[in-house]
């Protein structure tokens, strides 16, 4: 014997109505077959039979209202008792519905590294070349691109043009056009064909143009990057980098210069990298295409032709998640990433010719961020600034204060402020331009403020 | 490659065989008929409450998978589709039991329970997802086809939509690129004629979905989708095509879909003597009966598949209501891999 039970046909159904019934006592049924109508909170809906065999009894007549899902409405004969066992209603569903399902659920979200992330050593005799961000990053990927002949270079301009920003200058030379590939105009296609090269294990580097750009393939970035590796219980990895120029341009106005850190950081099942200067940039650029995980690598524009110390060594590869601490201080720390950690050390050193010193971090990943480093700093000089270039609500900033405030409330001496882009689109004048973006000035001006 | 776009081809005619032997067709009920039972013991348990969320049933289309599976590559080739995919997974050769746990959010299902109908995986079949974003899994599959030229191996990716994906503007964008690279992907447009509601009436300028490959020199055609071998052989030669290097084919499957949308969809955008006349003209299931009874199949032999089948989609619903829901700890596993 089998019996029929109410289904529930809607995701919120609860009960229903039970219009009509097609079929009675003593009737054949066969799977597929249209026994009843029922009516939900939604529309009515026609059921059909899954079991197989005689009709032995109308357990709830037709017109009856409010009736509960999995009630037996009807008993069929047949084998499919034995082969089929009725299934029972779930058991183990209830307990999440008071929320205490979740007994031995770890407490702190944030995944902390096994291991102390540090920076390698690098040899006393090591030299120091200058380079520029754009080649740091060029080098970065041609290295890797040695290493590992899955990587690849995808994206508008990287091959015969050899770069928008000329940062794949040389690769098309050294790899050709089945590692560094021209694509059309096409964002949203070429990064889901990334995403898809990654699936199948290959380890693609997708540039954008601009991260501005980068909004008409965000799909790819966060649905089908960043979350298959859990909705597919650990089976399939992307190992991707998104990288690309990321936040104000000079005079190309909003659609042109948005900083999209806070939009990445955001997202589980990403790592979120935005590096200052040309070490960083190598070193992290090397870690990330290295990373078993997508990763989002932004890049300032208008740094591409600055030069720093890149020391010479081997394979020059930074930890991922750990901040740095550029500038040692006393009296309040500073944190700040990408263009605006070059902001932060020349507000320092004004701050310090009138006495205050402030300790500046380099956040370099945003996720995962290394809150540690900056609790710590805090705890010493017991006073915060955040500086970025996005706009404030919800931002990179609100997120570092609320972190220091849960973990070091009672260190802090004053409330934390948070520097940042003016909250309006970015304006093409160049006054209103420099007015709406945050630099030296502004950071000089909320550390004057929290040490008052 | 104007040329091949231009040679269009509507050979939805019925196939009578003698194309299958009758072990061939015997293959393809009952993979067709382990879908339809499986089916409908998925919509049963949502009925039920075991299944939550959106459940999509592939009930119609079961020969098109079929069809398809014939020329995969186990292992070699792989599979990409949508968010109605439960009949691509067990015809990929997906384990039922894994599948249906799945469904009901078990630790057992093939993703632990943290996918869900709609996202299931499995790479030793070549599976690469149940996507739930609607023409996602077409840039998606442009990729693993590109990975398959990258390697230099002789892969194809096969890459199931619908008439509803048909319209989203990263299908062309694909398209395009899968061309100028001559990638070599199989798309195949599962037309059930309703993108939830919406017909295709309603919703395509142009409703011969095997031509919309033309602007790009994608050269396509239109096959019945209830027709298990006409499925079979228009892919066979797409699928020699791409292997032999000359890029992406579009195939558009006519079929139809005998539930709703969803399962909360009563589907009052079209009659019931529409469906009905399908289910009774056009019955993929009974289409292959009638070929394996001209090629002198038995009633043992068929009742003997009927059984077996049963047995397996039961033993499916007892592991996906007796395999437990993933541990609270399983919570915070497979965000990141461990570097």
């Amino acid at each position: 014997m089998t019996d029929i039970l109410m289904p529930a046909l809607s995701p919120t159904m609860e009960e229903g109505t039970l219009t009509k019934w097609h079929i009675k006592a003593g009737d054949t049924v066969s799977a597929g077959q249209v026994i009843a109508e029922i009516e939900t909170d939604k529309a009515t809906m026609e059921v059909e039979a899954v079991d197989e065999g005689e009709v032995l009894e109308i357990l709830v007549a037709e017109g009856s209202e409010g009736v509960k899902v999995n009630t037996p409405i009807a008993r069929l004969s047949g084998d499919d008792g034995a082969a089929a066992p009725a299934p029972e209603a779930p058991k183990a569903e209830a307990k999440a519905e008071d929320g205490s399902g979740a007994e031995g659920a770890p407490a702190d979200a944030p995944v902390k590294p096994k291991t102390e992330l540090k920076d390698p050593e690098i040899p006393s005799d090591a030299k120091l070349v200058k380079t520029t961000i754009r080649d740091a990053l060029r080098d970065a990927m041609a290295e890797e691109m040695r290493r590992d002949e899955n990587v690849f270079l995808i994206g508008e301009e990287v091959a015969q043009y050899q770069g928008a920003y000329k940062v794949s200058r040389e690769l098309l030379q050294e790899f050709g056009d089945k590692r560094v590939v021209d694509t059309p105009i096409t964002e949203h296609g070429f990064a889901g064909l990334g995403v898809g090269a990654a699936m199948a294990g290959l380890k693609p580097i997708v540039e954008f143009m601009t991260f501005n750009f980068a909004m008409q393939a965000i799909d790819h970035i966060i649905n089908s990057a960043a979350k298959t590796l859990y909705m597919s219980g650990g089976q399939i990895r992307a190992p991707i980098v998104f990288r690309g120029p990321n936040g104000a341009a000079s005079r190309v106005a909003a659609q042109h210069s948005q900083d999209y850190s806070a939009w990445y950081a955001q997202v589980p099942g990403l790592k979120v990298i935005a590096p200052y200067d040309a070490a960083d940039a190598k070193g992290l650029l090397k870690a990330a295409i290295r990373d078993p995980n997508p990763v989002v690598f932004l890049e300032h524009e208008m740094m591409y032709g600055l030069e720093f110390d890149v020391p010479e060594v081997d394979d020059y590869v930074l930890p991922i998640g750990k901040a740095k601490v550029r500038r040692e201080g006393t009296d309040v720390t500073i944190t700040a990433h990408s263009r605006m950690v070059g902001f932060a050390l020349q507000a320092a050193e004004k701050l310090a010719e009138e006495g205050i010193e402030a300790e500046v971090i380099d956040l370099r990943t945003l996720r995962p961020l290394d809150h540690e480093t900056i609790v710590e700093s805090v705890k010493k000089t017991n006073r915060l600034v955040s500086a970025e270039e996005g706009w404030g609500p919800m931002g990179v900033g609100a997120e570092v204060v609320a972190r220091v405030i849960e973990h070091a409330f009672d260190y802090l001496d004053a409330p934390p402020l948070r520097v940042h882009q003016e909250d309006v689109p970015l304006p093409y004048a160049a006054n209103l331009e420099a007015l709406s973006l945050p630099g030296v000035d502004k950071i000089i001006e909320a550390v004057k403020a929290v040490t008052a | 490659m104007a040329k091949a776009a231009a040679q269009k081809s509507t050979s939805t005619k019925r196939s009578n065989g003698p194309a299958a032997t009758k072990e061939d067709l015997l293959r393809y009920y009952r993979e067709m008929v382990l879908i339809r039972r499986f089916e409908e013991r998925a919509g049963q348990l949502y009925g039920m409450g075991l299944i939550g969320g959106f459940c999509h049933l592939y009930i119609g289309q079961e020969a098109v998978a079929v069809g398809v599976q014939e020329s995969v590559k186990q292992g070699h080739d792989k599979i990409i589709t949508g968010y109605r995919d439960h009949g691509h997974m067990l015809a990929a050769g997906m384990d039922p039991k894994e599948v249906m746990a799945e469904l009901t959010g078990r630790i057992g299902g093939s993703s632990k329970g943290k996918g869900g109908s709609m996202h299931m995986f499995d790479v030793p079949t070549g599976f690469y997802g149940g996507h739930g974003i609607v023409g996602a899994q077409v840039a998606l599959g442009t990729g693993l086809a590109f990975s398959g030229r990258y390697r230099g191996d002789d892969s194809v990716a096969f890459v199931y939509f619908g008439d509803g994906a048909a319209n989203q503007g990263q299908v062309y964008e694909s398209f395009n690129m899968a061309q100028l690279w001559k990638l070599p992907a199989i798309y195949i447009i599962e037309n059930n004629q309703y993108a939830m509601g919406t017909s295709i009436e309603r919703s395509s300028s142009t409703t011969d979905l095997s031509q919309r490959g033309a602007s790009f020199g994608i050269p396509g055609e239109q096959v019945d989708g209830m027709d298990v071998i006409a499925v079979r052989d228009a892919v066979a030669k797409a699928v020699k095509r791409a292997r032999d290097g000359e890029g992406p084919y579009i195939l558009e499957v006519k079929t139809y879909r005998y539930r709703g949308h969803s399962m909360s969809d009563p589907a009052k955008y079209r009659s019931k003597e529409e469906v009905d006349t399908v289910k009774t003209t056009r019955d993929p299931i009974e289409h292959v009966k009638k070929l394996l009874a001209e090629a002198k199949a038995t009633e043992d032999e068929i009742k003997a598949i009927d059984a077996e089948i049963k047995s397996i989609v039961a033993e499916a619903v007892q592991f996906a209501q007796e395999s437990p829901e993933p541990d609270p700890s399983e919570l915070y596993t497979d965000v990141y891999v461990e570097a």
